[in-house]
């Protein structure tokens, strides 16, 4: 090529990764944070903001949390939200939650990990704000933190999982090695192997948790490595569509996936923020709010199963129900001994139950999980 | 042989008027276009812009901000004009960029206790130098064997993003962080200093200082204008006694150790430590800004300032309901636009005759 033509190539292939760009970013389905119109103007507004790290339409995460929101101001109509969303995890998030916090927000929800520094820090500059943290560590006197007990939606999954599979592998789609991952990953393993020992979880790394193509892309290697079912951890629902287009099975997350693939989702592990979102905003405005570091399970209805798609047969249902009462009873956790890592060694001794702490920085896998995580 | 054939005519002399204006028609275009697309999805497109501009540029937090954000755009765009004055297409920013932070993170990590004079220019050279390693890497293939730079600059961006992926999630790795991707906070003496009380750090008296020495050397070095003529011309450089080779690998480290020096400045003004995922693009949108700017260094300056407007207003209209996309449509408008408006400075549009091609 000349470099005349070049350069006009050069120009052709700048235009097109702009509209590529512009294509990512454009996938939302605009739902205006509109404050439910005309309540009594009696009492003052609750104005309560979020901020979600992907599209309020990604069917996962972010749609998961848009959905507790929308519990909330049907249940407070008083209550005034305002979201913003695609906010990358860098320099930005700080920026955005300050200018939420200026803008008169009395409670302002974060929701992805990556946003812990910056919460802190706005926090410390805004004393009369109440920031509430999903899914970090870090506390200040006005930011608290909360988050679920997904794996036991996921050890329960892990048993339908388990029961469908014909080739014994079953794929896993995951998105970052995180302790939060690890921990759904062992979880559902445990289940899977509760009620068939010799299927094993194949997992893979997307390092995204929001990339549709990507996460679609690594489900079809798994079903090619001869996975029958698959399994996720990633904010969209492209695993589940792979599966459908393969004619194999699939476990979602976050929401309820059946509508994006209703041939293939199996059931979903699914979050159920609302209920949550509405006893904090009472909480402050009832001026009973703490600090606290809020890590809810299935007694409270945070985290549960979808319900079964008509492929699940009877046995399998009565299965599930079965080990969600033993962990409604409290006797008994996902992790409760004896548990093997995949060196099979013992890591969890015989009636022991492991730790919040420990789970919360779980970094090894439990036998039966193909993978690896990197290492110090 | 078709009567309603066009045919793009080069103009021999587009007029400077041309040349000023077009632009910024392109843009007022870009945001009529934008504009038109606000009243379809229901929003009255002048309060749209103007809570948009209003925040980013009309509040002394929103500029700083605003300045935040152009500070990287800067570095990085300036780093890509050098190349792309001798037509090497260093797509790689965005890598160097990466890199350039890695290796800034390094020294903190190993040595916390250095006093800030030694930590500071400590962090900018390494910074600089793996940058601009990252440049020669593709450098050196493209001067011995023509491997084209457009590839190599592209894929070493997933590899430099995969490297700091693997440090923060592995060896890196903060010890009290229950496992998450970053690496401790740095000490205080690895924190460039800010503005103020604002986030604004000393990155953009860097990148301000920058731009004018490259402005002058672009202008009145030799070295300058040997950028331009191997551009321009390999064949006519070559006859000049120009040393190509020695050029390409001396251009691409440069132009990879500024983009290097933003991937500093963001960890150690910004974050505070290295994390994944550090930059949000900085190295692609950077490549736009150069481009718009057509390689002026001082146009550089103020068109990062104007994107880093349209993204810092872009997440502030989605206070009043505007979706995410919007600015990254603006964005991509604004560039079509001024494309556009490019081909029609230098060509002019007619009807093909009978028997031409």
């Amino acid at each position: 090529m000349s470099w005349k033509r070049r350069s006009a190539f050069f120009a052709v292939m700048l235009v097109s990764l702009m509209l590529i760009l512009a294509g990512c970013g454009g996938s939302k389905t605009a739902s205006a944070p509109k404050s439910p119109a005309d309540s009594p103007a009696s009492e003052e507004k609750i104005k309560v903001a979020f901020v979600y790290v992907g599209p309020v339409g990604d069917a996962g995460w972010t749609t998961s949390h848009d959905n507790g929101r929308k519990y909330l101001v049907e249940k407070m109509p008083n209550v005034e939200t305002t979201i913003v969303e695609n906010v990358p995890e860098g320099a930005d998030a700080e920026r955005v939650i300050t200018q939420l916090a200026e803008k008169g927000n009395k409670i302002i929800f974060t929701t992805s990990y990556g946003y812990m520094d910056p919460t802190i820090n706005v926090a410390a500059k805004y004393p009369e704000v109440v920031f509430m943290h999903n899914s970090g560590f870090k506390t200040a006197k006005n930011v608290g933190t909360y988050f679920g007990r997904i794996y036991q939606a996921r050890y329960l999954s892990g048993i339908v999982a388990g029961k469908t599979t014909k080739s014994n592998t079953i794929g896993y789609v995951a998105a970052h090695p995180i302790p939060e991952v690890i921990r759904g990953i062992n979880a559902f393993t445990l289940g899977v192997q509760s009620v068939n020992p010799n299927a094993k979880v194949k997992v893979i790394w997307t390092n995204t948790w929001y990339d549709p193509a990507a996460e679609k892309e690594a489900g079809n290697t798994l079903l090619a490595a001869g996975a029958d079912v698959l399994a996720q951890h990633q904010d969209t629902p492209g695993p589940m569509q792979a599966a459908e287009q393969q004619g194999k099975f699939g476990i979602g997350y976050n929401t309820d996936m059946s509508k994006m693939a209703p041939k293939a989702v199996l059931t979903s592990a699914i979050w159920n923020w609302g209920p949550y979102y509405v006893k904090t905003v009472e909480a402050v405005k009832n001026k009973t709010w703490t600090n606290e570091q809020y890590w809810g399970g299935l007694s409270d209805g945070i985290v549960d199963l979808a319900p079964f798609g008509p492929m699940v047969d009877e046995g399998t249902k009565s299965l599930v129900a079965e080990a969600k009462q033993k962990i409604l009873s409290k006797k008994w956790d996902v992790f409760t001994g004896p548990i093997k890592d995949q060196t099979g060694a013992v890591k969890v001794a015989e009636g022991q139950k492991m730790t919040d702490a420990e789970m919360l920085s779980f970094n090894w896998f439990v036998a039966g999980v193909d993978g690896t995580i990197p290492k110090n | 042989m078709n009567r309603l054939a066009f045919k793009l005519e080069k103009r021999l002399n587009p007029s400077p008027a041309m040349i000023a204006i077009v632009p910024l028609i392109s843009v007022l275009l870009a945001l009529l276009l934008g504009a038109i697309f606000l009243s379809l999805t229901g929003q009255n497109p002048l309060a749209v812009y103007a809570t948009m501009f209003g925040e980013a540029l009309g509040s002394k937090y929103g500029f700083t901000e605003t300045l935040v954000k152009a500070i990287p755009l800067m570095l990085s765009a300036l780093g890509i004009s050098i190349a792309f004055k001798m037509q090497l297409w260093n797509i790689g920013a965005e890598g160097q960029l990466y890199m350039g932070a890695l290796a800034a993170t390094w020294l903190p990590l190993t040595y916390p206790n250095l006093p800030a004079y030694l930590m500071l220019p400590g962090m900018a050279m390494l910074a600089m130098a793996a940058g601009g390693i990252w440049g020669l890497i593709a450098a050196i293939p493209k001067a011995i064997w023509k491997v084209d730079e457009i590839i190599t600059t592209l894929m070493l961006n997933y590899v430099a993003i995969l490297w700091v992926d693997y440090l923060v999630y592995g060896p890196w790795k903060d010890p009290k962080g229950f496992n998450f991707p970053f690496t401790a906070q740095f000490p205080g003496a690895a924190r460039l200093p800010g503005l103020g009380d604002s986030r604004v750090n000393a990155g953009l008296v860097l990148a301000v200082l920058l731009a004018i020495l490259l402005a002058v050397v672009f202008k009145y070095s030799r070295w300058g204008y040997e950028l331009k003529v191997i551009g321009a011309s390999e064949q006519s450089a070559r006859y000049a006694g120009m040393h190509i080779k020695k050029k390409i690998l001396v251009v691409l480290f440069l132009s990879g150790a500024i983009s290097g020096l933003a991937g500093m400045t963001e960890v150690s003004g910004i974050v505070g430590r290295l994390q994944h995922g550090i930059s949000p693009g900085y190295g692609y949108t950077a490549i736009i800004v150069a481009w718009l700017s057509k390689l002026n260094p001082l146009a550089i300056v103020l068109v990062s300032i104007l994107f880093g407007a349209l993204q810092v207003g872009g997440y502030a209209v989605q206070v009043v309901g505007v979706p995410a996309a919007v600015a990254s449509m603006l964005q991509g408008a604004i560039l079509f636009f001024v494309l556009g408006g490019e081909v029609l400075t230098n060509y002019r549009i007619r009807r093909a005759q009978r028997g031409e091609k």
